[in-house]
C-alpha cells in the first residue's frame, strides 16, 4: 500500500524525549475523594488517586506513554475536510476546532502510534477527551481507519483506548457515517487475523460505543469508567425512573456480560502484553507426515492357487 | 379529520372552508360549486407555495407527521406474500423493528423496517419506533439469513433513534447497534435502505449501512434530533429550527454531501396526502437501483459498499 509510504512514514514523529509539561500547582485534588495528592506521586501512580483508586482522565499522549514500552512512534494522520457543514451554533465550528487544535497541539481528538507492548508489536489509537469531548467526526474516523490499516501493514494487533462523548454534532451526518467507517476498520484488522482490543476509558458514550468500540475481540475497561449508548439524563427523562446504583459504570457492564475485563491502569500494559502474547501464537509448522508404508488393514494372504 | 402542522394553518383554514361549503351543498343549500372550485384552486396554490420552500425544521415536522405512511404501509404496498419473522433468539421480539421475507417485483427479498405505529395502542406496541437491543439483534439475524440465501435486503427507516432506557443499556444497546451495522456492511447481497420519515442517529444507521440509501423528499436523516442538538449546543430546545438548519439533515443537503444516493419526490403536501402514490414511487426507485446491484456477486457488493463508506469524509469527497 503506497498511501502510507507516500505520506505517513516520512512524517512519523517520535514522541520519545518530547518535553514534558510541568504542572503549575504541585498538589492535585482528587475529584472523587477530594483528598490532595502531590503531583509527583500522582504521576508515579499513572494518575490514579493514591487514596481511593479513582482513575482520572488522562490525555492521549500520556496514554500512549503508559501503554507502550519505551520508544514508540506517533504517526501523522491524513487530512480530512474540516467543517463539511460550515456549521455554526453560538460560535463557528471552524473556530472551535482551531481553538481545540491550538490548545492540544493535536489535529483532532485521536492519536495513533506504533511500538511494542511488553515486547509485542502493536498499534495503538488513543482518544483525547480534552479535544471537543473526544467527539468523533471525520478526523477521528479517519484516525481509526488509518490505525487499522497500519496494524494490517505491520501485522500487529490494534488497541484502541476510547474516551468520547459520542458523535461530533457539528459534522452532522458526516459524523454519523463514521460509525460504519470505523466498523469497516475493525473488519480490516480481524480479516487479517489480527486481534482488535478495545479499552474503554471514562467516559465512552454514544456513536463511539455503538460502533467500533463494542466490536473488540477483547473488551476491557478502566475501573469506574462511564460507558453507555444513551446519556443518563436522556434515559431519566424518558423512563422517569431513578437510575440504578453504578449504572453504566465499567463494573456494571462487566456484570451484564458486555465486557471481558475491568483492568486497573497500573496493570494495563502487562495485561495487554499477556493477551497479545496468547492471541499471537507463533504459527507452528506441522511436522511432515510419515510416509505410509503399510496398508491399514492387513489383507488376507492370497488363496493358494488351485492345483489340479 | 386530517392532522395539520402549525405552518399549515392557512391551508387548514381554507380546506376547512371548502369542506363546510360542500356540506352546505350536499344538504340541499345553494349551489356553491363555483366558490368551492375557486377555494380549491387557492388552497392548491397555497400548498404548492408552502411546500416548495419548506425549511429544514418544517421538513422535520412533515417527516414526523402522524398520518405519514409507515414501514408497515410500505411492506403492505410493495411486498407480496410477506412472511413476518420475529425474535432475536435470545431475549424477546422487539416490535419496533419489523422483519420478514416476501416478494418484491417477483424477487424474493428480506425486509426490515422501524415501525412507529399509527394509533396509541400500536405506538405503545412498537415503542414509537425506538428499538431495544433485541430489535437490532433481530435485524442482524435477518440480514445474515438474507446473506446465506441470497436475498436482497430492503430496509425502511423511520425512527427517532434507539430507545434510551435502563433495560436497553443493561442488555447492550451499543453492542447491538454496532453488530447490526456490521451485518449490513458484511451482507453479500444487495442492500437498499430508504429513509421514509425520520432517520435518527445510531438507530437509523443500524439499518442503513447499505449499498444505496434513498430518502424521501421531506424525510430527515441526522446524527441528533434538532431538539437534542439545540438543547446541547444552544442550551435551548426552542432553537430547534436553527439547529435543523445547521445540521443539514434534508435529502437535498445529504445528497450534496454524498451521504445518500437519491431523493424521492413526495406528493404535493407530503407523503401523507397520497400514501398509495408515494409507496408506488418508492417501489419504482428501489427497483431501479436494485436491478443493477442484483447482477453483482457478494464479494463485489461488499467491497464496493466498504469503499463507498470509506470515501465519506475524506478530502475530495465533500
Ligand atoms: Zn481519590
Amino acid at each position: 500500500m503506497n498511501w502510507i509510504s507516500e505520506w505517513a512514514l516520512p512524517k512519523i514523529k517520535t514522541l520519545f524525549g518530547a518535553p514534558r509539561e510541568v504542572p503549575e500547582n504541585l498538589w492535585h485534588k482528587c475529584e472523587a475523594c477530594e483528598q490532595m495528592i502531590f503531583h509527583r506521586d500522582l504521576e508515579r501512580a499513572l494518575h490514579v488517586c493514591t487514596h481511593c483508586g479513582h482513575h482520572m482522565r488522562i490525555g492521549a499522549a500520556r496514554r500512549l506513554e503508559y501503554t507502550f514500552d519505551a520508544g514508540f512512534s506517533r504517526i501523522e494522520l491524513p487530512r480530512v475536510p474540516t467543517d463539511p457543514l460550515r456549521f455554526r451554533d453560538q460560535r463557528r465550528y471552524a473556530d472551535r476546532l482551531r481553538e481545540a487544535q491550538a490548545k492540544s497541539a493535536m489535529d483532532d481528538a485521536i492519536a495513533v502510534a506504533h511500538g511494542t507492548i511488553e515486547g509485542h508489536r502493536a498499534v495503538v489509537a488513543a482518544f483525547e477527551f480534552a479535544f471537543m469531548a473526544g467527539s468523533m467526526g471525520a478526523g477521528v474516523g479517519e484516525g481509526i481507519v488509518t490505525a487499522a490499516r497500519l496494524a494490517v501493514l505491520q501485522d500487529a494487533p490494534l488497541i484502541v483506548f476510547t474516551a468520547s462523548g459520542g458523535a461530533r454534532m457539528q459534522e452532522g451526518a458526516v459524523s454519523l457515517m463514521q460509525m460504519p467507517r470505523t466498523v469497516i476498520a475493525t473488519r480490516l484488522v480481524k480479516e487479517a487475523g489480527l486481534p482488535f482490543i478495545v479499552v474503554m476509558c471514562d467516559p465512552t458514550t454514544g456513536g463511539v460505543t455503538a460502533s467500533f468500540a463494542m466490536l473488540g475481540d477483547i473488551q476491557i475497561a478502566e475501573p469506574g469508567a462511564l460507558i453507555g449508548f444513551a446519556g443518563a439524563r436522556v434515559i431519566e427523562q424518558t423512563v422517569r425512573e431513578k437510575l440504578p446504583e453504578g449504572f453504566q459504570r465499567a463494573e456494571y457492564l462487566l456484570e451484564h456480560g458486555i465486557l471481558d475485563l475491568v483492568v486497573a491502569r497500573g496493570a494495563m500494559r502487562e495485561t495487554l502484553g499477556r493477551i497479545i502474547g496468547l492471541l499471537r501464537v507463533p504459527l507452528v509448522v506441522p511436522p511432515e507426515p510419515e510416509p505410509v508404508v503399510e496398508p491399514l488393514i492387513a489383507l488376507p494372504p492370497p488363496e493358494p492357487a488351485a492345483t489340479s | 379529520m386530517r392532522h395539520f402542522l402549525d405552518f399549515e394553518k392557512p391551508i387548514a383554514e381554507l380546506e376547512g372552508k371548502i369542506e363546510e361549503l360542500r356540506r352546505t351543498t350536499d344538504a340541499g343549500g345553494i349551489d356553491v360549486a363555483e366558490e368551492v372550485g375557486r377555494l380549491r384552486d387557492k388552497a392548491h396554490k397555497l400548498l404548492q407555495a408552502t411546500y416548495a420552500k419548506l425549511t429544514p425544521w418544517q421538513k422535520a415536522q412533515v417527516a414526523r407527521h402522524p398520518e405519514r405512511p409507515h414501514a408497515s404501509d410500505y411492506i403492505a404496498g410493495l411486498i407480496e406474500g410477506f412472511v413476518p419473522l420475529a425474535g432475536d433468539r435470545a431475549f424477546a421480539d422487539d416490535a419496533a423493528v419489523l422483519g420478514g421475507m416476501g416478494r418484491f417485483h417477483g424477487r424474493a427479498v428480506m425486509v426490515l423496517g422501524t415501525e412507529r405505529g399509527d394509533d396509541t395502542e400500536s405506538r405503545v406496541k412498537h415503542n414509537f419506533g425506538m428499538a431495544r437491543p433485541e430489535g437490532y439483534r433481530k435485524a442482524r439475524r435477518l440480514m445474515e439469513l438474507a446473506g446465506r440465501f441470497g436475498l436482497p435486503i430492503l430496509s425502511f427507516v423511520d425512527t427517532a433513534g434507539a430507545f434510551p432506557g435502563i433495560d436497553a443499556e443493561a442488555r447492550g444497546q451499543a453492542e447491538a447497534i454496532a453488530r447490526s451495522i456490521e451485518a449490513g456492511l458484511d451482507a453479500p447481497v444487495p442492500f437498499i435502505a430508504t429513509i421514509i420519515g425520520e432517520g435518527g442517529s445510531g438507530g437509523a444507521i443500524a439499518l442503513a449501512a447499505a449499498d444505496r440509501v434513498l430518502m424521501l423528499e421531506h424525510a430527515i436523516y441526522s446524527v441528533i434530533s434538532p431538539e437534542g442538538c439545540a438543547s446541547i449546543l444552544w442550551r435551548d430546545a426552542a432553537q430547534a429550527s436553527v439547529a435543523a438548519e445547521a445540521l443539514r439533515l434534508t435529502g437535498e443537503d445529504l445528497k450534496r454531501l454524498a451521504i445518500i444516493d437519491a431523493v424521492i419526490a413526495e406528493p404535493l403536501g407530503g407523503a401523507h396526502r397520497d400514501a398509495p402514490a408515494i409507496i408506488a414511487s418508492v417501489g419504482v426507485r428501489i427497483e431501479e437501483v436494485l436491478e443493477p446491484l442484483a447482477a453483482l456477486d457478494g464479494a463485489t457488493l461488499r467491497a464496493r459498499r466498504r469503499e463507498k463508506f470509506l470515501e465519506m469524509g475524506r478530502v475530495g469527497a465533500l
